[in-house]
């Protein structure tokens, strides 16, 4: 039973808390950059934080801190530097405000970050691979590059136990065994295996309550939206992947929804359509972007983006502990293969997520200057029509440059798409014509 | 008798229609939009008032659409012109599945049930590439009115490739062809041509379905209701109404609200 004592400790408690850790981890960089400390440069698919908080290395998220300056509204002064510079207006937004971050020496709207003394990237976006090679460029920073095989084929992923799958896994064993060799000689540490495990430890608490509250977000009305409250989760679940800091708070957060589940207490606003947002979000106005949906009374339920983005935890894959390395391979063969998937094949989870979430409608978004997330939609989009018949809108803008957002051409799509849901809607109520 | 209004504030021309209540169209205007919205909103509307010679308490519902939607302040709600121009060519070509509609700065494609139902649509986005406004640039190069360019385009004999999709840099292609000796009719054949087959790509995106309805202000340029039905291999319905067709659509769901808030008693239905 509810009191208005624990709803008013427990309601919203996930968003403040998640906001204070996101401030924490900005204030732990800032530390490191000016005492010259070690930091690695990562990014959010296959981000091998594991290996790198058993070394204590502080983690940079480029993309993270890079979007950040878009929600605070100057990722355009950034931008224009780095053209200024001389880079394309059609380059990666991420990668052009975090050029004219390191331009700046490591001023951040949040902070001071450090420079990066390693960078561990995957090839899930063959961005990671040029972007590395521009710090490389700037400051000598020695970049270490995993090579993750992909799905052969659509729909033909194999698992542990196939053939193909163990030989995939063993190669992707071997090239984390090279980085703890390089981690190593980066901080004069020793690798740590039992330190190690219980990095594991804390990312499989934080992978099972990370399904957890997908799975609770099911519920009607539902508990969280996974565009605005979804991205605060995603930032503690990447900077904080494998911390105690982090298991607590997934932990807190999952107690806050099933308290909020039981109780029937939904979002703030009248719950009319169940929405999924497929792509990244429009960051330079991410509270207006969200409006233009809530006003309607949508509200996203689910995402890719909680998907491919979430640090690893997507397909609920928990690390054996007496088997570290050989199940931190497997995990991140999965994850990142699923990342990569997700964007590609992202039918067969929009699929599930319709079904599970009992979604009227889904939002695709493809962004300009992100080409891995945004090629595969149009074809995602026709192939989920043709299977499942659900209304879906497509909407194009930017994650970083608010050059390319129209505010007003958006919101004429977005009320077309509501006009449609409301006709359809009421077609269905009205009942077969005689 | 009771009568429905809609006005459609575009971002180059306002356009007003005033149905009665068996959805006949008994009044229309339509004025440049300017930097005035209200006063194009109130214009249009108190001139297809006077059209019609009915008083303006006789329109018992005004639904606005077009980008100025908002700023039809007499107006009891608004609707997106991409639903009333579904909505208003359904009502005047039953058979539409399909509608094109080409307007000042946007161009729309939107599949439809029979209904009226929006089940797709597309538009050109943050860019007016094959929009009227690559007419008027081409209309302003060649110092052309733009009711001209249509029928001139139509006495071409050897086409030129217009490359550009760029609205801004149309201008300096078609000065390029003029500075090469290239005929006038043509250069804007070529011109006509660029626009539908980018239009038709938008139409491919939602799907082409039988039968195509061409609306909005472009759709009274003969030359791009050729070219368009070339392109398709296909052909359009048209009307004069066309132009009117996001305002026609309005008034239709002004006249669902009415209809809607009249009682049994009233609408001399059996309880």
């Amino acid at each position: 039973m509810s009191t208005l004592e624990d709803t008013q400790e427990l309601v919203g408690r996930g968003n403040i808390e998640g906001a204070a850790l996101f401030r924490d981890w900005f204030a732990n960089l800032g530390e490191t950059a000016k005492t010259g400390g070690a930091a690695a440069y990562v990014f959010v698919m296959g981000s091998t934080n594991e290996i790198l908080k058993t070394f204590d290395l502080p983690v940079v998220f480029p993309e993270i801190t890079s979007l950040q300056t878009a929600v605070r509204r100057v990722a355009h002064e950034l931008l224009e530097e780095a053209e200024d510079y001389g880079y394309s207006p059609d380059i990666c937004g991420y990668v052009k405000a975090d050029v004219a971050v390191q331009l700046r020496g490591g001023d951040h709207p949040m902070g001071r970050l450090p420079k990066p003394t390693i960078s561990v990237l995957t090839n899930a976006c063959n961005t990671y691979i040029k972007w590395a090679e521009i710090w490389e460029r700037m400051h000598g920073t020695p970049m270490y590059t995993i090579d993750v095989p992909g799905t052969r084929q659509a729909g033909g992923q194999t698992w542990a136990g196939n053939a193909d799958f163990e030989a995939d896994r063993k190669y992707v064993e071997v090239q984390l065994r090279e980085l703890i060799t390089v981690c190593e000689q980066v901080t004069g540490k020793t690798f740590d295996i039992d330190k190690f495990r219980e990095v594991l430890g804390h990312a499989n608490t934080m992978t099972r309550c990370w399904s957890r509250m997908l799975e609770l977000n099911s519920a009607r009305p539902s508990v969280f939206n996974a565009l605005t409250d979804g991205t605060i989760y995603l930032g503690v679940a990447n900077a904080f992947r494998g911390t105690e800091e982090g298991a607590r708070y997934f932990e807190r957060l999952v107690e806050e929804m099933e308290y909020k589940v039981a109780n029937g207490i939904g979002q703030d606003l009248e719950e009319k359509y169940r929405l999924l947002f497929v792509g990244v979000p429009c960051y330079p106005i991410f509270r207006r972007f969200n409006e233009l949906f809530s006003e309607w009374g949508g509200t996203f339920v689910n995402s890719t983006y909680l998907w491919f983005a979430s640090g690893g935890t997507n397909r609920g894959f928990e690390y054996d502990l007496d088997n570290p390395l050989a199940s931190l391979a497997e995990g991140m063969l999965v994850s990142v293969r699923d990342a990569m998937d997700s964007m590609f094949h992202q039918d067969t989870v929009l699929e599930q997520m319709i079904t599970d979430h009992e979604a009227d409608g889904v939002i695709f978004h493809p962004i300009k200057s992100c080409r891995t997330v945004s090629t595969g939609l149009a074809d995602g989009r026709r192939s989920l029509s043709e299977k499942t018949g659900t209304p879906s809108l497509f909407i194009e803008s930017d994650m970083m440059d608010r050059r390319v957002v129209s505010e007003a051409q958006m919101k004429n799509r977005i009320d077309a798409f509501f006009e449609g849901l409301a006709s359809r809607r009421q077609l269905a109520q009205a009942g077969p014509k005689d | 008798m009771a009568y429905a209004a809609g006005v459609d504030v575009g971002s180059t021309q306002t356009k007003a229609i005033i149905i009665n209540e068996d959805a006949e169209i008994v009044g229309r205007a339509l004025l440049d939009t300017g930097a005035n919205v209200i006063q194009a909103a109130e214009d249009a509307y108190a001139e297809a008032l006077a059209e019609s010679g009915i008083s303006q308490d006789e329109v018992e519902y005004v639904v606005g659409t077009g980008y100025g939607r908002y700023r039809v302040t007499f107006g009891n709600s608004q609707v997106t012109e991409i639903s009333c121009h579904g909505r208003g060519a359904v009502h005047l070509f039953p058979n539409t599945r399909t509608v094109v509609d080409m307007g000042g700065q946007d161009t729309k494609a939107i599949s439809v049930t029979a209904d009226g139902e929006i089940t797709d649509f597309c538009m050109n986005d943050k860019c007016a590439a094959g929009t009227g406004r690559f007419l008027g640039a081409a209309s302003a190069a060649l110092d052309i009115p733009l009711g001209d360019l249509g029928p001139v385009s139509l006495q071409s004999t050897k086409p030129i490739k217009i490359s550009t999709t760029c609205t801004v840099f149309a201008e300096s292609e078609v000065l390029a062809w003029i500075g090469k000796g290239k005929k006038i009719e043509d250069i804007l054949w070529g011109v006509h041509k660029s626009i539908a087959s980018r239009s038709a790509g938008l139409m491919r995106r939602v799907g082409i379905e039988d039968e195509i309805t061409f609306t909005g202000g472009v759709s009274r340029n003969e030359g791009m209701v050729k070219a368009l039905e070339e392109r398709l291999e296909k052909k359009l319905n048209i009307s004069e109404d066309c132009h009117y067709m996001g305002a026609l659509g309005a008034a239709m769901f002004a006249l669902d609200n009415i209809q809607a808030a009249r009682t049994p008693a009233e609408t001399g239905a059996n309880s």
